[in-house]
C-alpha cells in the first residue's frame, strides 16, 4: 500500500514536470510562431481607407489604398469593407488602359493544397470581378493563385488563418 | 544537479512512454509475429556501410506485423543451418528467423539469406545475392520484401521509394522548396529539383521511372514531367491560371489533371502520345484532385458542387458521375487502393483535419489519425499503409498508419517543413 502511494506520487510528481516541460515547449512555439509573423510580414501593408478623396487616376492616387484583402473560410465573396478600396484602383485602371495588374489569390492552410489552390483562384476572381464591373478590361488582369502555398504568417490559429486568406493586389 | 537529474529522469520517462505507446499501437486482433533477424557474419576486413540484419529487422517492426527480437537477448549469432539450434530460439519466443551471411571476392559482395521456421524447423526460403558496398541498405530491403511476403502473402513494399516536398525559410522573402526522393523508410534522401517558388502535387507514373508536378518557378502554375534517371524535364502544362493536381493513368499514356483555362476549375486528361486534351468534368463548382482508378475506366476527384468539398467518381465512358462520400462536410483528395476496394482520403471533424478510410463496399468509413492537420495520403503499392503529412508544433513532418489503423509511425524528418508525400509503385 505505501509503495503504492510512493509510486502515485512519484507519478504526479513526474506528470507535474511533465506538464511543466510541456507548457514550457507550448510558450516556445508562440514566440516561434509571433517572430515567424513579424519576419514574414510582407513588404505590401494594408492601408485603412478613411477618406473618400481617393478619386485621382495617376499611380499617386492609387499609392495609399488598401491592396490586401481578406477572405472568410471556404469563402470567395468579397467582403463590404473592400469595396471602396477596389473601386479606386478601379478608377485608375480604368482611367489608364496600358496599367497591369496581378491578383495573387491565397488560402490558409486548412483543406487539402489542390483544393486551396483553386480557392485561391476563386477569390481572385471575386477581386477581378468587382475591378471588371467598374470598368476595368480584363486584358489588365492576371490572375495567380497560390493556394496556401504563400503564407503571410506561419501559426495554427484562426487569427493567422485570417490573415493568409487574401487577396494580394499588385501592379 | 537537482535539474539535470529531473532532466534525466524525464529523458527516461519519454523513452518509456514511447516504448509503451508503441506496443499499444501493435496490440490488436491479430498478435504480431515474433522473428529473429541475427547479424549477418561477415568475413571481410574492412566493416560494412550498413548493417543489413538491422535495415530487415527495421523493415519487418515498421510493418506493425512483427515483433522483432532485440539483439541484446539472443543467445548466439548463428549463420548457417549448422549452427542454428531451433531449441533455443524456440525457448526464446521466436517463431521465424532469419540468418545470413556476407562474403568478398574481387571486390564484389555475396550476401546469403535464409529464413527458417523455428516451430516447424524448416527452411522457408533463401537465396544469394550479388551485392557491392554502396547498395546493401537495397540488398536489405529486397531481403524485407521476400520474408514480408513469405509469411504474410502479401508483396512487400520496402524496395520502393517516396517522393515528398520540403519547405524552408531562409529570410523574410526567401523559400527554398525542394523536391526529394528517398528510399521508402526515409533514409538516403535526394534533392532531384529546387526552387525559390513552391513545388507540388508530385505523382509517379506508373513504372516509376517519371514524376509529374507542380511548380511555380516561372512565377505562375505549370504542370512539368520529370524524368528520374536523367534529370531530363519538360513543361506539360502552362496555361491561364491553375495548372495542377497530375495523376498519371494506370497505363502510363494519360495524365489527369486541372485546368481553369475556360474559368473554372476543370479536369482534364492529357494524351500524352497525341498531345490531346479532353476536358472530362462540365460543372460551375470546383472540380479538381482526380485520381485513377486502379482499371483506369473511373477518375475519381474533389467537387463542392454539392455545396462542401466531396469525393465524386466519375466513368470515363459514359461520364456517369457518382457521389463517393456522405460522411462529413470536408472529404478530398481521395486516393484508392489497389484493389479499387478502399478509399484514403482527407475528412474533416470538429474542425480537425485527419485521414480517414472509406471501405467503399460497405460505406463504413473510419478516422485512422488524431492529430489535426493530416493531409496529402499516399497509399503504398501493396496497400499496407497510408504515408500523410502532418504537423508536429509549426513544423510539417511525414507520417504513416496502416490501412486498419492498428500501426503508426513518424519517419525521421529532415530539414524544414516536410509535406506532399507520394510513394511510388513497384518497379
Amino acid at each position: 500500500m505505501r509503495t503504492m502511494n510512493i509510486g502515485k506520487a512519484t507519478a504526479l510528481a513526474l506528470t507535474v514536470v511533465w506538464a511543466a516541460g510541456c507548457s514550457t515547449t507550448n510558450t516556445t512555439d508562440t514566440d516561434t510562431m509571433g517572430g515567424g509573423a513579424t519576419t514574414t510580414a510582407p513588404t505590401t501593408t494594408t492601408q485603412p481607407v478613411t477618406d473618400s478623396s481617393m478619386s485621382g487616376t495617376s499611380m499617386a492616387d492609387v499609392k495609399n489604398l488598401a491592396t490586401i484583402f481578406y477572405f472568410d473560410f471556404d469563402q470567395t465573396q468579397v467582403k463590404a469593407e473592400a469595396v471602396a478600396a477596389l473601386r479606386a484602383h478601379a478608377k485608375y485602371l480604368a482611367a489608364n488602359p496600358s496599367a497591369t495588374v496581378v491578383l495573387e489569390g491565397h488560402a490558409d492552410e486548412r483543406g487539402t493544397r489542390e483544393y486551396n489552390m483553386a480557392l485561391g483562384e476563386r477569390r481572385a476572381q471575386a477581386i477581378a470581378r468587382v475591378l471588371t464591373v467598374n470598368g476595368v478590361s480584363n486584358s489588365q488582369i492576371e490572375l495567380v493563385s497560390f493556394g496556401e502555398e504563400k503564407p503571410v504568417v506561419m501559426g495554427h490559429n484562426p487569427s493567422s488563418w485570417a490573415q493568409n486568406r487574401r487577396v494580394e493586389l499588385k501592379y | 544537479m537537482q535539474r539535470s537529474f529531473i532532466c534525466l529522469f524525464l529523458c527516461f520517462f519519454s523513452l518509456f512512454a514511447r516504448a509503451e505507446l508503441t506496443v499499444e499501437i501493435t496490440q490488436g486482433v491479430d498478435e504480431p509475429t515474433p522473428i529473429a533477424v541475427v547479424p549477418f557474419a561477415w568475413s571481410g576486413n574492412q566493416a560494412l556501410p550498413d548493417d543489413i540484419a538491422k535495415v530487415v529487422g527495421d523493415d519487418l517492426y515498421r510493418s506493425g506485423m512483427f515483433k522483432v527480437m532485440p539483439r541484446d537477448n539472443m543467445l548466439s549469432f548463428p549463420s548457417d543451418r549448422s549452427s542454428l539450434y531451433f531449441r533455443d530460439w524456440r525457448i526464446s519466443g521466436s517463431e521465424f528467423i532469419v540468418i545470413g551471411r556476407i562474403s568478398e571476392s574481387e571486390g564484389q559482395l555475396n550476401v546469403g539469406f535464409e529464413l527458417y521456421d523455428i516451430l516447424k524447423e524448416e527452411r522457408i526460403l533463401g537465396e544469394d545475392i550479388k551485392a557491392n558496398r554502396d547498395n546493401l541498405r537495397a540488398v536489405g530491403h529486397y531481403i524485407s520484401d521476400k520474408v514480408f511476403e513469405a509469411l504474410t502473402g502479401v508483396r512487400g513494399a520496402f524496395s520502393t521509394r517516396i517522393v515528398y516536398v520540403t519547405a524552408k525559410q531562409l529570410a523574410p522573402s526567401n523559400h527554398r522548396y525542394r523536391l526529394m526522393l528517398a528510399d521508402s523508410d526515409g533514409h538516403n534522401p535526394r534533392t532531384i529539383l529546387e526552387s525559390k517558388e513552391p513545388i507540388l502535387s508530385p505523382a509517379w507514373s506508373q513504372d516509376a521511372s517519371k514524376l509529374a508536378y507542380v511548380s511555380f518557378e516561372s512565377g505562375r502554375p505549370a504542370v512539368y514531367i520529370q524524368y528520374l534517371a536523367t534529370g531530363k524535364r519538360e513543361k506539360v502544362q502552362s496555361f491561364r491560371g491553375l495548372n495542377g493536381a497530375p495523376a498519371w493513368s494506370p497505363d502510363g499514356k494519360k495524365l489527369a489533371l486541372v485546368l481553369s483555362k475556360d474559368g473554372n476549375p476543370e479536369v482534364y486528361v492529357l494524351d500524352l502520345q497525341q498531345r490531346r486534351l479532353t476536358r472530362i468534368t462540365h460543372h460551375f463548382g470546383i472540380d479538381t484532385e482526380p485520381s485513377w482508378s486502379p482499371d483506369g475506366q473511373s477518375l475519381i476527384f474533389t467537387s463542392d458542387r454539392g455545396g462542401q468539398p466531396q469525393i465524386y467518381s466519375i466513368y470515363l465512358p459514359t461520364r456517369d458521375v457518382t457521389r463517393l462520400t456522405f460522411e462529413g462536410q470536408y472529404n478530398a483528395r481521395g486516393r484508392l487502393t489497389q484493389d479499387g476496394r478502399f478509399l484514403a482520403m482527407v475528412h474533416q471533424n470538429n474542425g480537425s483535419f485527419h485521414i480517414a478510410v472509406q471501405d467503399l463496399r460497405t460505406g463504413r468509413v473510419d478516422l485512422l489519425t488524431e492529430t489535426f492537420m493530416d493531409e496529402s495520403p499516399t497509399i503504398a503499392p501493396n496497400g499496407s499503409i497510408i504515408l500523410y503529412a502532418t504537423q508536429e508544433g509549426i513544423r510539417g513532418v511525414l507520417a504513416a498508419v496502416s490501412l486498419d489503423g492498428r500501426v503508426k509511425f513518424r519517419l525521421p524528418s529532415s530539414d524544414g517543413d516536410v509535406r506532399e508525400p507520394a510513394w511510388s509503385p513497384f518497379r
